[in-house]
C-alpha cells in the first residue's frame, strides 16, 4: 500500500470545477513534484488534502502502514494529527508572534499536559514545555534561525520566512510534507541553498514530499516521479525525463520553457 | 537556573504578600476610608472583568460584547443565595456557582455562535448579553425584575478581593503561557494556519469564552455582595462596552495593560464621580486620543515584568553612577 492514495478527487467552486477525478500514488519516502500552469488546481489539490476545502468528491487515503485513515471530510487538525503538513504559497505565518513562538504552536499537538497543569503549571508542565523548548532549538537550528528565534516573523527576510514556515511544518513531525512553492521569490542561489535542504530534511525526518514548484530547475533536479495538472485535470505523471519529452506537457506550457533545463 | 528561577518565585511571592499586608493595614488604621475602598473593590472587579475579556478578545482574536451579561449570572446566582442563607460560605459557594454557570451559558454561546467571525460575532454576543438581561427583567419572582435585588449581604473584604484577582489573574496568565493559551493566540494570528498546524480553533475558541465567562461570573459575585443592590440594567450594553475599552485601552493582548487601564479608569471615574455625563464623555475623549496616537494601546502586546522594573532600576543606577 502507498502512503499516500488519491483516488477521483474532485472540487467544483459553484460552476468552476478547479480539480477533477484526480488520482495519486505517494509511496513512503518519495519526493515527488506537482506542476501546471498558473491556475491548474496545485493549490487546489493541496488544499483538499489538508482539509482547508472539503472535496466535492473522491477519496484521500493516508497508510502509515500499521494504520489506515481516510482523510476527506475531517478537519485540518484532525489531518494534521494523521501526518500531514504543508508550507502556503502565500506564506501564513504567524507575523506578530516570534520565530521561537511560530515552530513551538505547531508543537500542540504532541504536547503531553493537560489544563490543569496548564492553569497551575504543574510539574508536567515544567518537563514538557522544556522538552519543546529544546525541540524547537533545534529545528530552528536545522534552517539556521537559531539566532533569530526572539525576532518577529514578519520581520525575517522573505526567503528565510520560507525557511520558518517548512521548520513549522516539520514541527508538527508529520509523515508527508506538502510544500507550495517553496522556492517562489528566492534567486538562484538561494533555490540551490534550498534544494540541498529539502533531499536533506527527506533523509533526516523519513519523510514523504509532494512539492509544487514553478522553478523547473529545482523540480527537475529532485523529484523522483512528477504529476502534471492543467485545467484541474491530471495530463502526465512520470520521471523528469519522460516529462520534459511529453508532448501534453509541452502544449500546456506552451511559451514557457520547460525543454531546455 | 533552577536556583534563580526559585529565587524569582519567592522574590514575586514577597511582593505579593507585601502588596496585601501594606493595604490591609492602610485598612486598617482607616486611612483608606470607606470611599477608598469601594473605589478599590471596582479597581480589583474591573481588573477580573478586562483582564478575562482581553483572553477572548485580545489573545484569541474572537470580538465579544457580551462580557456583561456573563457577570450579571455571577452575581445573581451569589446574590439569590447569600440573601437565602448569608454566610461565608455560602458566599463563596455562590460565587463559584455563579462563576460555573456563567461558564456553561459560555459554552452553550459559544458552540453555536463562534462559527462567525468579526463584527457578526460582536452582534451575536451583543444579543445573548441582551437576552440575559431580559430573563432577569422577566423571571420577576426570583429576581425582582426591573427593580433588582436590594440589601445583599457584604462578605467582600479586602482579603477576598484579593484572593479572587490575583487568582484569576495568575490562572488566566499562567493558562496564555502553556501550550493551550498559545493555541488560542494562534487563532487570532491565523485561524488557517492554526488549525493546519493541528490546532482545534472551534474547541479553544470556546475554551476562551468558557475561561472568560467564569472570570466574569466571579467577579458579578464579588459585585453583588459588595455594593449590596444588582438591577439587570446595571449589567446592559454600556457596561460590556465599559469593559471593551479597558481591554483596547491597555492593548489587546496585555494582561498587564488591562490592569493598568482598569485602574487607571477607575481612578479617573472615581474623581468625576460627581458629573458622571462628563464621565461618558472623558472616556469617550480618552478613547479617541489613543486611538489616534496609539491605536495598540497603552502597551500594545507587550506586558510589563518584573525584570522590565529590574531593568529600569538597572538604569536609573547606572544614570547616577553616571553623574
Ligand atoms: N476558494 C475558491 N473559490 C473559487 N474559486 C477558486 C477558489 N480557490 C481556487 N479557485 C479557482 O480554482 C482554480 C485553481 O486555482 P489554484 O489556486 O488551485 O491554482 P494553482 O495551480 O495553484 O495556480 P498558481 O500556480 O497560480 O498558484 C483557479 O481558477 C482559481 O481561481
Ligand atoms: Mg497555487
Amino acid at each position: 500500500m502507498p502512503l499516500l492514495k488519491v483516488h477521483k478527487l474532485t472540487k467544483s467552486f459553484g460552476g468552476l470545477t478547479a480539480v477533477l477525478n484526480v488520482a495519486m500514488e505517494l509511496k513512503q519516502g518519495e519526493l515527488v513534484g506537482l506542476i501546471g500552469p498558473n491556475g491548474a488546481g496545485k493549490t487546489t489539490v493541496f488544499n483538499l488534502l489538508t482539509g482547508v476545502y472539503v472535496p466535492t468528491s473522491g477519496s484521500i487515503i493516508l497508510d502509515k502502514g500499521d494504520a489506515q485513515q481516510e482523510l476527506q471530510g475531517l478537519k485540518p487538525h484532525r489531518i494534521c494529527k494523521a501526518g500531514v503538513a504543508r508550507t502556503f504559497q502565500n506564506i501564513r505565518l504567524f507575523k506578530d508572534l516570534t520565530v521561537f513562538d511560530n515552530v513551538r504552536i505547531a508543537m500542540h499537538k504532541n504536547v503531553q499536559y493537560g489544563l490543569l497543569s496548564s492553569f497551575l503549571h504543574l510539574p508536567s508542565y515544567h518537563r514538557e514545555e522544556k522538552r519543546i523548548s529544546e525541540a524547537t532549538m533545534e529545528l530552528l537550528k536545522i534552517f539556521n534561525l537559531d539566532g533569530k528565534k526572539d525576532e518577529y516573523a514578519k520581520n525575517l527576510p522573505y526567503g528565510e520566512q520560507r525557511h520558518l514556515e517548512i521548520a513549522r511544518a516539520l514541527a508538527t513531525s508529520p509523515s508527508l510534507l506538502l510544500l507550495d512553492e517553496p522556492a517562489a521569490g528566492m534567486n538562484p542561489a538561494e533555490t540551490a541553498q534550498l534544494t540541498e535542504l529539502i533531499k536533506w530534511i527527506r533523509e533526516k525526518f523519513n519523510l514523504t514530499i509532494l512539492l509544487i514548484e514553478h522553478d523547473m530547475s529545482l523540480v527537475m533536479k529532485i523529484c523522483e516521479r512528477i504529476y502534471v495538472l492543467d485545467y484541474g485535470i491530471l495530463i502526465a505523471e512520470g520521471t523528469p525525463d519522460e516529462i520534459r519529452s511529453n508532448k501534453r506537457v509541452i502544449e500546456a506550457y506552451l511559451g514557457e520553457d520547460v525543454g531546455d533545463v | 537556573m533552577k536556583g534563580t528561577l526559585s529565587a524569582q518565585l519567592i522574590r514575586k511571592l514577597i511582593l505579593v504578600v507585601l502588596a496585601y499586608a501594606i493595604v490591609q493595614l492602610l485598612i486598617s488604621v482607616n486611612i483608606i476610608n470607606d470611599y477608598l475602598q469601594a473605589t478599590l473593590t471596582t479597581i480589583c472587579i474591573n481588573i477580573i472583568l478586562a483582564v478575562s475579556l482581553n483572553l477572548i478578545t485580545g489573545f484569541t482574536g474572537q470580538f465579544s460584547l457580551g462580557h456583561a451579561g456573563f457577570m450579571s449570572i455571577g452575581a445573581y446566582t451569589c446574590a439569590l443565595i447569600i440573601l437565602k442563607n448569608p454566610t461565608t460560605y455560602n458566599f463563596l459557594l455562590g460565587t463559584l456557582l455563579g462563576a460555573l454557570l456563567a461558564a456553561l451559558v459560555g459554552f452553550l454561546v459559544g458552540l453555536p455562535t463562534l462559527r462567525l467571525r468579526g463584527d457578526y460575532l460582536a452582534i451575536a454576543t451583543l444579543g445573548m448579553a441582551e437576552i440575559i438581561k431580559i430573563m432577569f427583567i422577566n423571571m420577576d419572582k426570583i429576581t425582582n425584575g426591573p427593580r433588582g435585588l436590594s440589601g445583599i449581604p457584604r462578605f467582600v473584604n479586602w482579603t477576598w478581593l484579593f484572593i479572587f484577582t490575583v487568582g484569576t489573574v495568575l490562572l488566566i496568565r499562567n493558562f496564555l503561557k502553556s501550550s493551550h493559551g498559545r493555541a488560542c493566540i494562534a487563532i487570532r494570528e491565523d485561524e488557517i494556519a492554526a488549525e493546519t498546524m493541528g490546532i482545534n480553533i472551534t474547541w479553544y475558541k470556546v475554551l476562551a469564552f468558557v475561561i472568560g465567562a467564569f472570570c466574569a461570573g466571579i467577579a458579578g459575585a464579588l459585585y453583588a455582595s459588595y455594593f449590596y443592590f444588582i438591577k439587570p440594567d446595571i449589567f446592559g450594553f454600556l457596561k460590556s462596552v465599559d469593559i471593551l475599552v479597558m481591554v483596547v485601552l491597555g492593548g489587546m493582548g496585555s494582561i498587564s495593560g488591562s490592569i493598568l487601564a482598569a485602574i487607571l479608569l477607575a481612578v479617573i471615574s472615581t474623581l468625576l464621580q460627581s458629573f458622571s455625563e462628563i464621565r461618558m464623555i472623558l472616556y469617550a475623549l480618552i478613547l479617541i486620543i489613543i486611538m489616534i496616537f496609539r491605536p495598540q494601546g497603552l502597551l500594545g502586546s507587550r506586558e510589563i515584568s518584573l525584570s522590565a522594573f529590574n531593568r529600569l532600576g538597572k538604569f536609573f543606577a547606572f544614570e547616577k553612577e553616571a553623574k
